[in-house]
């Protein structure tokens, strides 16, 4: 028997990290407190979107929210303390990805904060995201007032135990055919989720009405997800890490397992290489703004979001989301069909159980292959909110962002190394 | 001091994406310093407050309630931006132009789910790219055309090699020409379909070949292109053979014309070899060679038009050399086609003219050496080709030769072809025409051929008639040509008595 | 040496293109596409870049990981 070629390896890993994307079997199963599941998440210790970052090269947005969580945690009683003692070295920084977890725009996870739990039950692992908190001024686009704080308190003290509670009730949530559901619904679950979140708030109503003690506080919760079109997202982030997860370290294969961003740098993890970073600067969004702002005040993109393109959806299935297209070029619903047929070009495969209608019931480009983007030049879409760049303002604007060549490149020539290709 | 201005349209819905859409091509009008297109919930009412474009009007919207915010120069200024907004909002969004959702693909890989059952990839990028493209269609299942040149030596026979292990075809490198089932292929012309098989290391070989059966009343199968280095030592022979197989089994060929250049010996030795296995007549039409050994169901062709005659039935009729008195002025043969050349070139010297030519033949010299010889150019070389198009597809590119050689003192005749057919020039004979017509009385003659069908794209006998009407004589093939302009050659008038 | 003529498979897709005819994926010059369609044939046209955007070291990697 001749020797398999290098390719042919490449291809059989790559089989084996599509197989294990498309058996993920997730569901959002609970509501936990930081500090009950993660164990190396120590006090002072802050968890951040995107690849590794010192305070010292971290943008305004996620200077911001690092304050505002460090006050929050009652690390420091304002934000000029937090910010002194940023950057005195008082608080240890690492990547959400490196704890399971994945946080949307600055993405800060502490040990108080009460956190998403998503299992992939195909494969026992679980993944984590903090609760959405809503639109307008809100950490994860920077904001950290005290209003942003407080708003971060209730879902710590009422908000988080009352869902986690109703989750507990229901045995879960199944997010794949929900995910399935929302596609034809006009979701492509990163910057419209509307159809999800209301499918998830019809599930949850009649749990959180038994499970909670009633009247106010059930009517406050409720209203909070009916009233926050994307409170789905961040669930649709911890089903992204947990699918992605079980893909990591399979020898050979060139499937990318996280994008992410810190607001200055694009960070991928490639299967084969597993927890090694890959980081190129990252871009500006392409977008539209609120009234008031321009893109002049626009930060770099941030956030962990971009797992949710990392399986499949968001820019990736844009073809769904024919609503959300004008944030791109001339935002006709045909770009949006482009943007998925362009996008399946780099991928491996469609996934068969999220099929998009207007493309005929084709599933969601899925797999992204770093051979393929370096081939063709084409880089992953994602679709993207905008944060100002000053710290403490918020969001300014959405749009779309284009994954930077340079770290698939990069990990292309990581892989080669470890097939022994030079 | 600025205005602002605001006006609620109650119950009115439209998505964020749409208003914000409006709202930058609002901000970008004269005289706007701020616009604010949004429903009015309390948290945007609240953005448009800090943008400072909120009026009273403003504040009473709902979040059912589409507010328009404008703050402006001057409140003329803020009324035309209202307005504006309102005709941008009605206006019907443009159906996309360009059609971008069908978009071609962008890999071979996505190109082969678009095109079910597809079997042949055509390639033609530049040489350094060619060879990875080609192993992706093997990878596909798809037989190769490779157009492309520049392909090295070493992933020739990798690519050969990787074909024949796969049962696939791999055409080329440097294959310009190949007709299969009828299709013609890059530089192709649009032949009659019979029982005539054609392998050929070179493109325009192929196409003289083709184009005379088909002129003739005789059609071809299929025609397969092997590149010119196919029956080379290196590689062996590895498309011919497999070519071989293919029309040996193939019912619609009767006959195969098998067209080279003179192969390396042991390489001529295994093709004869497989020759001989054949059930089918095979002409052999080797350009140069000399003393070749054929088995007994092989027939020698010297030229191309020969082995067209011998296909058609009409058994080396027309390649007997004329007697001629020597000649007083020089031959410029200026090409297009690289086998024509070749061709010309062996009538030629068999004729007993001394030539040179810069892709000289045996007996013939090189450029270095063309001095008091006839020349014969091929300006599709690479040399010639660097940065410009080939002169099949951009005939321009042999004007200035063919200046020169009409106003050469020492020139009698010039001597051309004119390639037809796709992928060449939409018409050769018109631009040729055009250039010559005006030239002065008493020069040079002009002999060309027209190597095509009438049902090309540039219909032949049209092509024909524009090169008569300029007075440049027409012959039916290359070796004709060839032929009536050594003739000419021998009737010419010294250049000195003109 | 030249390899033998039989080391591989029976030529059953080189055969199949001869008894279909072609159906073309053209990736390059977009007017042999062109003509192909022009005459009704079955063509796709790929939009094709170089790849790695052009870097020669890139691009050979690529080549040896892919193919």
């Amino acid at each position: 028997m001749p020797r398999p070629t290098v390719a042919a390896l490449i291809d059989t890993a790559n089989a084996e990290a599509l197989r294990r994307i498309l058996a993920g079997d997730p569901w959002l199963i609970d509501v936990v407190a930081a500090r009950d599941v993660l164990p190396r998440l120590g006090e002072r210790r802050i968890l951040h979107a995107g690849p590794p970052i010192e305070w010292a090269r971290m943008c305004g947005p996620m200077r911001g929210a690092v304050a505002g969580i460090a006050v929050f945690e009652g690390w420091a009683r304002d934000l000029a303390e937090a910010e002194h003692l940023a950057e005195t070295g008082a608080f240890a920084f690492e990547p959400n990805h490196h704890h399971d977890c994945v946080g949307p725009m600055t993405g800060m996870t502490t040990p108080s904060q009460m956190l998403l739990v998503v299992e992939n039950r195909a494969f026992g692992n679980r993944a984590y995201c903090a609760i959405n908190e809503g639109l307008g001024k809100v950490m994860r686009f920077g904001g950290n007032d005290a209003e942003v704080l407080d708003r971060i308190r209730w879902l710590t003290a009422e908000f988080g135990p009352a869902l986690g509670a109703a989750l507990r009730q229901l045995g879960g949530i199944a997010l794949k055919p929900l995910i399935a559901r929302g596609l034809t619904m006009g979701d492509e679950m990163h910057q419209r989720n509307v159809g999800c979140s209301s499918l998830l708030l019809r599930q949850l109503a009649p749990a959180m009405a038994r499970t909670s003690p009633g009247g106010e506080a059930l009517a406050r919760a409720l209203a909070f997800i009916a009233g926050n079109d994307q409170f789905h997202l961040n669930v649709a982030m911890a089903m992204g890490k947990a699918i992605m997860d079980p893909v990591r370290g399979i020898e050979g294969s060139t499937v990318v397992t996280a994008m992410c961003r810190n607001g200055t740098d694009f960070g991928i993890h490639v299967s084969a290489t597993g927890d090694r970073w890959f980081t190129a600067p990252v871009e500006m969004p392409q977008g539209l703004y609120f009234p008031g702002f321009s893109a002049a005040d626009a930060n770099p993109d941030m956030g962990d979001s971009a797992i949710v393109e990392t399986v499949g959806l968001g820019g990736f299935a844009m073809a769904a989301a024919p609503a959300v297209i004008g944030f791109v070029g001339a935002g006709n619903a045909s770009d949006a069909l482009a943007i998925t047929r362009l996008m399946r070009e780099i991928t491996l495969a469609e996934n068969p159980e999220w099929a998009i209608p207007a493309l005929d019931q084709q599933g969601v480009p899925t797999a992204i292959d770093i051979r393929l983007v370096v081939e063709t030049g084409i880089a992953p879409t994602i679709n993207t909110g905008i944060a100002h760049r000053k710290p403490g303002v918020g969001q300014v604007g959405a749009g779309v962002v284009k994954a930077p060549l340079g770290c698939f490149t990069a990990a292309l020539e990581a892989v080669a190394e470890t097939m022994g290709v030079a | 001091m600025s205005t602002v201005l605001n006006e609620v349209r109650r119950g009115t819905y439209l998505d964020s994406v749409a208003l914000m859409r409006v709202a930058s091509a609002i901000k970008s009008m004269d005289g706007v310093d701020e616009c604010g297109l949004m429903m009015g919930t309390p948290a945007n009412r609240r953005i448009m407050a800090e943008a400072g474009v909120l009026a009273a009007e403003g504040e009473t919207a709902g979040p059912g309630d589409l507010v328009i915010a404008i703050r402006a120069l001057d409140a003329k200024v803020a009324a035309a931006a209202i307005a504006e907004a309102g005709r941008l909002l009605s206006r019907p969004k443009r159906a996309s132009a360009t059609g971008s959702a069908t978009a071609s693909p962008r890999t071979l890989r996505s190109a082969v789910s678009a095109l079910p059952g597809a079997n042949l990839a055509l390639i033609s990028v530049p040489g350094a790219f060619a060879a990875t493209e080609a192993m992706k269609a093997f990878s596909a299942g798809l037989n190769v055309l490779l157009f492309s040149d520049n392909v090295s030596l070493d992933d020739e026979i990798a690519l050969k090699t990787e074909a024949r292990a796969r049962g696939l075809l791999m055409m080329g490198p440097d294959c310009g020409t190949a007709i299969i089932g009828g299709v013609p292929l890059a530089f192709a012309n649009a032949v009659t379909r019979g029982d005539t098989g054609i392998i050929g290391a070179s493109g325009t070989g192929i196409q003289e070949v083709s184009s005379l059966v088909s002129n003739g009343g005789g059609g071809i199968s299929h025609a397969i292109g092997t590149g010119g280095r196919d029956l080379s030592r290196d590689v062996g022979g590895i498309t011919t053979l497999m070519a071989l197989d293919l029309l040996d089994a193939d019912p619609a060929t009767r006959q195969i014309v098998l067209i080279s250049k003179p192969p390396a010996p042991e390489v001529a030795r295994t093709v004869l070899a497989r020759v001989a296995r054949s059930p089918k007549r095979v002409v052999v039409c080797f350009i140069g060679a000399k003393d070749l050994d054929l088995p007994r169901n092989a027939v020698a062709a010297a030229t191309l038009e020969d082995a067209a005659n011998v296909a058609l039935g009409r058994e080396g009729i027309s390649s007997a050399t004329p007697s001629m008195r020597p000649p007083i002025g020089k031959l410029r043969g200026l090409y297009s086609g690289g086998t024509l050349a070749a061709e010309a070139q062996l009538i030629l010297s068999r004729a007993g003219l001394r030539i040179a030519s810069n892709a000289p033949v045996s007996g013939s010299a090189t450029m270095a050496e063309a001095e008091g010889r006839h020349t014969i150019l091929d300006l599709g070389d690479d040399a010639y080709t660097i940065g410009r198009p080939h002169p099949m597809i951009e005939p321009a590119v042999r004007d200035r030769e063919i200046v020169a050689a009409l106003a050469s003192p020492d020139c009698a005749v010039v001597l051309l072809d004119c390639v037809l057919g796709y992928g060449s020039h939409p018409d050769p004979a018109g631009h040729l025409a055009r250039l010559v017509e005006a030239r002065p009385p008493g020069g040079p003659r002009i002999v060309a051929s027209v190597t095509g069908t009438d049902a090309d794209p540039q219909p032949r006998a049209l092509q024909v008639q524009r090169l008569r009407a300029a007075g440049i004589e027409v012959s039916p093939s290359n070796a004709a040509a060839t032929r009536h302009a050594l003739e000419l050659l021998s009737q010419a008038t010294p250049p000195n008595r003109r | 040496m030249p390899p033998e003529p039989s080391d591989g498979l029976p030529p059953v897709g080189a055969t199949r293109l001869l008894a279909d005819g072609p159906k073309v994926i053209n990736v390059g010059l977009d007017s042999f596409a062109t003509e192909l369609a022009s005459q009704d044939r079955a063509v796709v046209h790929v939009d094709w870049v170089p790849p790695a955007g052009g870097d020669p070291r890139i691009a050979r990697l690529l080549a040896k990981l892919s193919t």
